[in-house]
């Protein structure tokens, strides 16, 4: 790899380049060489020639986008998702970079996984940041070794599909990983209140007769971590796929205290409402469910309101056999690396007329800085040449049957939406190219 | 709506108020007593994940009774304890003949996902806490047998509403025919939500409040096991809400009592009240029959 990154580069011509972290929305030229960003500069004005050209008049150029929360499943569950078909499926969607849960078979709760989910047999496209358990299986009675789980390589920890629980272990958690400046992301989630329940509870769970998940079980666990969060100088606390109104505002109250305190949205959450949910269709079941169109609204507000940080996809691959069937015993989830893009352009900037700018700022500078990875998410000289360039005005309909993803489970198959990515690049590479 | 074979029939919601009444009016020229060859040579599967006696039978009598065979697969004993999948189980009923599958599951939209794979109609005898359209049917032919029309009547449904999969059948149907309902229960029986259901609902937390003018008070069985670990105690709930003699007069003179069954006597109705002549319960049994030939003879395209 190192090797092919160097005496290389890309020059990317006549692009809006769109650099939030930068301030950056201008006309320009941007030079990639041995895998770092080489210069930025008005059309025409780069110094030095490139090998390779890639004319971008009328396209954003962005830094490269950052999913950071993905389900690749692997180890053990590669009938759903491997390392190299969902990072095929990132590439497609635009991400240069994706952090991977660790709720596999077995959990990546040792430094051994997560070192092995970097190794280049795991044929990844695009960068993969592991997210480590926080306690051992993701049981939530013991912490895992969080100073172990980082030097190989982990960027967070997370015990996610499950939350943690338990009021000591959470605050042991936090102050653990403050000494060493780790995220803590959680999987907001009282399950004790949720036992059973298959979507969001309302008329439409009533109508349908299925149990409903009250949004207190996800408010009240967000609530408690705020406050435990404040307890530690440095704590970080990060809210996964963040979906209620009440919950919204516990992140608000947190952000103004001194705590550093960050969330994240999935599009699904901001495109649709648990009223879609057709005919038991169990591509339209995951956790946290769809949720009321107030709670929707509340999400599309923070969006545009700086509130929340990052979208993030949740893409949560599952087989036939896991969806296909009835839609209480069906898997939660669904693939969403592909689609976010198309969704955010088509929801965010046309639908509710959020600012490209700042729609960027959630696919890059605001997850990097989530994630704290440096030389991620913007475009300044000597970043990371990772970019990615996308068309804001092309509209497409998505097939899901011909996805990247060794999984199809996507509530927006068949859906038309505007904004398609043109060209994903790593590392000075293009590792996707869009018709 | 979703794609299903014509003639099925998923739940009362999406079914229109003219359809309705279409199988109300085969009901009415439909005779058990009287056998039939309307159906011979049709393959009835009834296709049962959950213990059910009077469902299972009345279907299995009505089949019988237009001439149909019928076959009866229950979860227990077959391959779906082994863990066959729901379609799997439904292809193989399919490749063994079935002309129409009649099923019974404990999750909601069970039928609509077999529907949405088969080829052959499926007719839903109760999922989950969803719908149970046949019951909503009979007790629908059967109000119409003692009252002229739908429209205008006071109705009261009493007892565990949030379980309860012919409640929800129920108000989807008398609400389409501009019937006013009243519901009454507990709230952790009865969510605020339930309102929501349909155009015009009213929730009231006595049983008197329903009970009082209704010319039908349809009684929910209540499980004992779900008041376990709620709030209201089962004293509470008889003291509020059970059907008594004494609260059944408040209904109009010629009110009809009625119960999907199975019924438990001294709990959610007193003994009296289930034998009393206002009560529908036995004929509701009869009406079933009639009723489900009507459904099978529509799904089986002979609903001349
Ligand atoms: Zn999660």
């Amino acid at each position: 790899m190192k090797d092919r990154k160097e005496n290389h580069s890309l020059l990317i011509k006549n692009g809006r380049v769109i650099d939030p972290a930068a301030k950056i929305d201008a006309l320009l030229d941007v030079l990639l060489r041995d895998g770092q960003v080489a210069e930025v500069a008005p059309p025409g004005k780069t110094r030095g020639t490139a090998h390779e050209k890639i004319e971008a008049r009328g396209l954003v150029v962005a830094p490269g986008f950052l999913d950071i929360h993905v389900h690749l499943r692997e180890p053990g569950q590669s009938y759903k998702e491997s390392v190299a078909s969902g990072t095929a499926a990132a590439a497609a969607g635009g991400f240069t970079s994706v952090c991977c849960m660790p709720n596999t078979q077995p959990v990546v709760d040792s430094a051994d996984w997560v070192t092995w989910l970097q190794q280049p047999e795991r044929g990844a496209v695009v960068n993969v940041f592991p997210i480590a358990a926080a306690t051992k299986a993701s049981k939530g009675g013991t912490l895992t070794d969080f100073r172990s789980l980082q030097r190989a390589g982990a960027v967070a920890i997370t015990d996610d599909g499950k939350p943690i629980l338990g009021d000591d272990i959470m605050r042991d958690a936090l102050r653990l990983a403050s000494e060493i400046n780790l995220p803590v992301i959680q999987h907001a989630e009282d399950t004790r209140m949720t036992e059973h329940c298959s979507m969001n509870e309302g008329p439409t769970s009533f109508r349908l007769g299925l149990h409903g998940m009250k949004t207190i079980a996800e408010a009240s666990v967000v609530e408690r971590d705020v406050q435990l969060a404040t307890q530690f100088a440095g704590a970080r606390l990060h809210v996964a796929h963040l979906s209620t109104a009440d919950a919204l505002k516990a992140v608000r109250k947190g952000k103004r205290s001194k705590a550093h305190i960050t969330c994240e949205v999935t599009p699904h959450h901001f495109t649709l409402t648990d009223a879609d949910i057709r005919d038991y269709d169990a591509n339209f079941k995951m956790n946290p469910p769809l949720r009321s169109q107030a709670d929707r609204e509340a999400m599309l507000a923070g969006l545009a309101d700086g509130s929340i940080d990052a979208i993030a996809t949740d893409h949560a691959p599952h087989a036939p056999q896991e969806k296909i069937i009835e839609f209480e015993r069906a898997a939660f989830g669904i693939t969403g690396l592909e689609t976010a893009i198309g969704l955010s352009i088509s929801q965010l900037h046309l639908g509710h007329k959020i600012p490209l700018p700042r729609i960027v700022e959630l696919f890059t500078a605001g997850p990097a800085r989530v994630i704290g990875l440096r030389g991620r998410g913007t475009l300044v000289r000597g970043s990371h040449a990772d970019v990615t360039i996308f068309d804001p005005k092309k509209r497409w309909t998505y097939d899901a049957s011909k996805s990247r993803s060794r999984s199809h489970n996507s509530p927006f198959d068949g859906w038309a939406m505007t904004g398609k990515v043109v060209a994903t690049i790593v590392g000075g590479r293009v590792v996707y190219r869009g018709d | 709506m979703m794609k299903a074979t014509r003639g099925s029939l998923l739940g009362i919601e999406h079914l229109e108020a003219g359809e309705i009444l279409k199988i109300l009016t085969l009901a009415r020229r439909m005779n058990p007593q009287k056998p039939q060859t309307l159906l011979r040579g049709k393959k009835v599967l009834l296709l049962f994940y959950e213990a059910s006696t009077r469902t299972r039978s009345s279907f299995e009598i009505a089949a019988k009774s237009l001439g149909a065979m019928t076959t009866l697969v229950l979860s227990s004993g077959s391959s779906i304890e082994k863990g066959e999948s729901l379609l799997d189980t439904g292809y193989t009923l399919r490749g063994v003949g079935a002309d129409v599958i009649v099923m019974r599951h404990p999750h909601a939209g069970a039928p609509h996902l077999m529907a949405q794979h088969l080829d052959i109609p499926v007719i839903n005898a109760g999922d989950g806490m969803h719908e149970h359209p046949s019951q909503a049917l009979l007790d629908a032919y059967t109000i119409l047998r003692r009252k002229k029309t739908f429209k205008g009547l006071q109705i009261a449904i009493v007892g565990d509403i949030y379980h309860s999969r012919v409640a929800r059948s129920n108000i989807h149907l008398l609400s389409k025919f501009g019937a006013k309902i009243t519901l009454a229960g507990p709230p952790e029986l009865l969510p605020e939500t339930a309102a929501t259901l349909a155009p015009g609902l009213h929730i009231v937390r006595t049983a008197e409040e329903a009970v009082r003018g209704a010319d039908v008070v349809m009684v929910l069985r209540v499980q004992k096991e779900r008041l376990a670990g709620m709030k209201i105690s089962l004293q509470d709930y008889i003291a509020r809400y059970q059907i008594t003699l004494q609260r059944l007069k408040l209904a109009k003179k010629d009110a009809l009592l009625m119960h999907p069954g199975p019924i438990i006597r001294g709990l959610e109705l007193t003994w009296e009240v289930a034998d009393c002549p206002q009560s529908m319960i036995v004929e509701e049994v009869r009406n079933g029959v009639i009723v489900r030939m009507a459904i099978l003879a529509r799904a089986l395209g002979k609903a001349k």
